[in-house]
C-alpha cells in the first residue's frame, strides 16, 4: 500500500489546503500553491478536498507504484508518463503495480499535483498535512521527499484493479475536468487595491495597471519577486508590522514588487499596494520565472463572486466524480 | 498619555480584513489589539480561518464563500458583513478598554500575562554585531549589553518565523537600523533593530543586528503547543557566560 521514490524531484512536498488558526505563533498557512489543482486532484480519485496531495516541481521525481493505484495528476504539464507511455492530466488513471511514473519534459506551468485514492497516510501537525520547511514539521517528516522514501496510502485500492486490461500498464477512466474558466488568460491577474495603494504616485498607480511585470528567477513558494519599472510612493511610509496574506503585493524599498505566496511570513512591514484576487492565485501559481504578469483592477465584490462560483463548481465536480467512480466499481 | 479612540478598517484582499488602532509600537494599543482579538474569539462565525494580532492591529482571515452562504442577506457581501463585525468589535472593546484605562483598572487582557527570564550569552562569538552597534551608538560593548539585559520587555506579537517574538521597547540609546540585506542567523540569535528586540527560534536569514544568543529552545514542533509564550507576555534577559551557554546546550 505505497509508492516509493526512485529518484526525487527538485522539490516534492506533501501539501493540503493549509494550516490555519496558528498565525499567532508565527506559523504560516503553507499549503498547496495551486489550491484548485490540489482540490480537483483529490476529487478525481474520490477523496475529500482536505486530503494530502504531493506537490511536484520540475524536474519531477520518479515514482514506483508498489500496488495497483487510482491516481490523478493535475496542475502543470510536465508530460507525465507511466513507463514509456504518456498519461493525461485532469483525469483519473488506474496504474498497475510495479510501474514507474516519471516526468520527462516541462511543457507548461509551475507545479503539478499527484493524488492517490484514499490519500497519503501520515500524521497531521497542528491539524494539517502541509509540509512546513522552515519548522521542519508537517507532511513527510517536515522535508521534501528523498530517494527511497516509501509513502503509505490510507486505503487499499484493490477494487480498481479489475479496470486494468490485460497487458496494459494503466487505464484512463473516461471523464475529465474542464479547467478553462480557471486558467484562461493565464497572464492576467486580478488585484484589489491594498491599504497603501493611495500612497503611490498617480503615475505609479497607472504603471501598475498598465505595465508588464516579469517573474524573477529567485521566486519560490515564499514569494514571487517581480521585475518592472520601479514604483514610487508620494512620500516615505513608516509602517509597524502587521498581518499579510497569500497574494499580498508588497513594495520593496528599491521600488520593485514581491507577491507573497503560500509559504509567506505571517507578518510584514512593507507597504501593501495590492492583493491578488484569491480566485486568481491558482493561475499565478502556474506561472514560472520569466513569465509576464499583467495586473487587472477588480473589486472585492467581484472577487468574492469568483470564489463563490468556484466553490459551486467544485461541489458539482465532487458529486459527479463520486457517481462516476461508484458506477465503475459496481 | 491620551491616545486616540478611533480605529480604521481596511481589506487585506478578498479573504482577510484588518482593524488598525494606530500604526505604532505602544503598550496600550497592543493591549487593545489583544482585547479585540479576544472579543472576536468570543464571536466566532462560520468561515472564520484565523485571527492574527500585530503591534497595533488585528487581522481576520475568512472564507468568503462560507460567509456568504451563512449570511445570505448580508449587504455588501462577505466583506460588508466582516466590516460590520469589526466595527462592533472596535466600538464595544474600545469603549470598555478605554474606560478601564481612565479609571486605572487593570486591563483584563495581555498586560497581566506570563513572565519569562531568558538567558543570553553576549560573548562576541555569539553577538557578531555587538562591536558594530557599540561603535555606531558611541557606547562600549559592556554598555550595550547592560542596556539590553536591564530592560523589561513586552511580547507585542509573534511573527516572521515560527515562534519569533517581537519585543519592545529597547532603550532608545540602542536604536539602530536593520542591515541592508539579510544574512544567516543561528537559532537562538538575539537581535535588535529600531526600538525592537527579538529572538530567532530557528536558523534563518535575518536583517536584525545580532548581539547575543540564547541556548533555550524556543520552538519545538514536537511539543503542543510548540511555543510557550504569547502576545502580551513579558520577557527579561539575563547574561550568561560561554561556559554556562555550553552547559545549557548540553543539558
Amino acid at each position: 500500500m505505497a509508492f516509493s521514490i526512485i529518484k526525487p524531484g527538485l522539490l516534492d512536498t506533501i501539501q493540503d489546503m493549509g494550516r490555519y488558526g496558528v498565525g499567532n505563533w508565527g506559523i504560516n498557512p503553507g499549503g498547496a500553491m495551486d489550491s484548485y489543482a490540489a482540490q480537483v486532484g483529490n476529487l478525481l480519485v474520490g477523496n475529500d478536498i482536505q486530503e494530502a496531495v504531493l506537490e511536484i516541481h520540475f524536474p519531477g521525481p520518479q515514482i514506483l507504484f508498489e500496488q495497483n493505484t487510482l491516481i490523478a495528476i493535475t496542475g502543470a504539464d510536465f508530460s507525465p508518463m507511466i513507463n514509456d507511455e504518456f498519461i493525461p492530466r485532469w483525469q483519473p488513471v488506474v496504474v498497475r503495480k510495479n510501474t514507474v511514473l516519471h516526468f520527462p519534459a516541462l511543457v507548461q506551468g509551475g507545479r503539478c499535483y499527484l493524488s492517490v485514492h484514499g490519500g497519503y497516510c501520515m500524521n497531521k501537525w497542528l491539524n494539517s498535512y502541509s509540509t512546513n520547511l522552515k519548522a521542519g514539521a508537517g507532511g513527510w517528516g517536515g522535508m521534501p521527499l528523498k530517494k527511497g522514501d516509501e509513502l503509505p496510502f490510507k486505503e487499499n485500492t484493490i477494487y480498481f484493479a479489475g479496470l486494468l486490461k490485460e497487458e496494459s500498464n494503466f487505464e484512463v477512466l473516461p471523464w475529465r475536468v474542464n479547467t478553462d474558466t480557471v486558467y484562461k488568460h493565464p497572464h492576467e491577474i486580478g488585484f484589489i487595491p491594498g491599504r497603501e495603494w493611495n500612497g503611490l504616485t498617480a503615475a505609479s498607480r497607472q504603471a501598475f495597471g498598465e505595465n508588464n511585470f516579469l517573474i524573477h528567477p529567485s521566486s519560490d513558494r515564499m514569494g514571487y519577486q517581480l521585475n518592472g519599472s520601479p514604483l514610487t510612493l508620494q512620500r516615505p511610509l513608516e509602517l509597524v508590522s502587521s498581518a499579510v496574506s497569500f497574494g499580498t503585493i508588497q513594495l520593496l524599498p528599491n521600488g520593485q514588487l514581491i507577491v507573497l505566496m503560500a509559504d509567506h511570513q505571517t507578518t510584514g512591514g512593507y507597504p501593501r499596494i495590492a492583493h491578488v484576487a484569491t480566485a486568481h492565485l491558482p493561475k499565478l501559481a502556474q506561472l514560472r520565472p520569466s513569465d509576464v504578469i499583467q495586473f487587472k483592477l477588480t473589486d472585492i465584490e467581484t472577487a468574492e463572486q469568483w470564489l463563490i462560483n468556484r466553490q459551486k463548481e467544485l461541489h458539482i465536480l465532487q458529486r459527479s466524480c463520486l457517481d462516476h467512480l461508484n458506477e465503475m466499481v459496481c | 498619555m491620551n491616545r486616540s479612540t478611533s480605529f480604521s478598517i481596511y481589506p487585506l484582499g478578498d479573504s482577510a480584513i484588518t482593524i488598525d488602532l494606530g500604526n505604532s509600537i505602544d503598550e496600550q494599543l497592543n493591549s487593545r489589539a489583544l482585547a479585540i482579538h479576544d472579543w472576536l474569539q468570543a464571536h466566532r462565525f462560520p468561515g472564520l480561518i484565523d485571527i492574527i494580532i500585530a503591534y497595533s492591529s488585528v487581522s481576520v482571515f475568512y472564507d468568503p464563500a462560507i460567509v456568504r452562504t451563512s449570511k445570505v442577506n448580508a449587504p455588501g457581501g462577505a466583506y460588508g458583513w466582516l466590516n460590520g463585525l469589526l466595527e462592533r468589535a472596535g466600538k464595544e472593546v474600545l469603549g470598555t478598554v478605554i474606560q478601564n484605562e481612565r479609571t486605572g483598572r487593570p486591563a483584563e487582557n495581555g498586560t497581566n500575562g506570563h513572565s519569562f527570564r531568558i538567558p543570553v550569552c553576549y560573548d562576541r562569538e555569539y553577538g557578531p554585531d555587538l562591536e558594530w552597534v557599540a561603535r555606531q551608538k558611541g557606547l562600549s560593548v559592556e554598555e550595550v549589553i547592560g542596556l539590553h539585559h536591564s530592560g523589561h520587555y513586552r511580547i507585542y506579537m509573534v511573527g516572521f518565523l515560527p515562534g519569533f517574538p517581537y519585543l519592545g521597547k529597547i532603550d532608545s540609546r540602542l536604536e539602530i537600523p536593520r542591515k541592508d540585506r539579510p544574512v544567516p542567523v543561528l537559532k537562538g540569535g538575539v537581535g535588535i533593530t529600531g526600538l525592537q528586540t527579538g529572538i530567532y527560534p530557528l536558523s534563518s536569514p535575518g536583517g536584525w543586528q545580532i548581539i547575543g544568543r540564547t541556548p533555550l529552545k524556543l520552538f519545538d514542533w514536537q511539543v503542543d503547543p510548540p511555543i510557550r509564550f504569547q502576545c502580551g507576555d513579558h520577557v527579561e534577559f539575563y547574561p550568561i557566560s560561554r561556559e554556562e551557554f555550553q552547559e545549557w546546550k548540553n543539558t
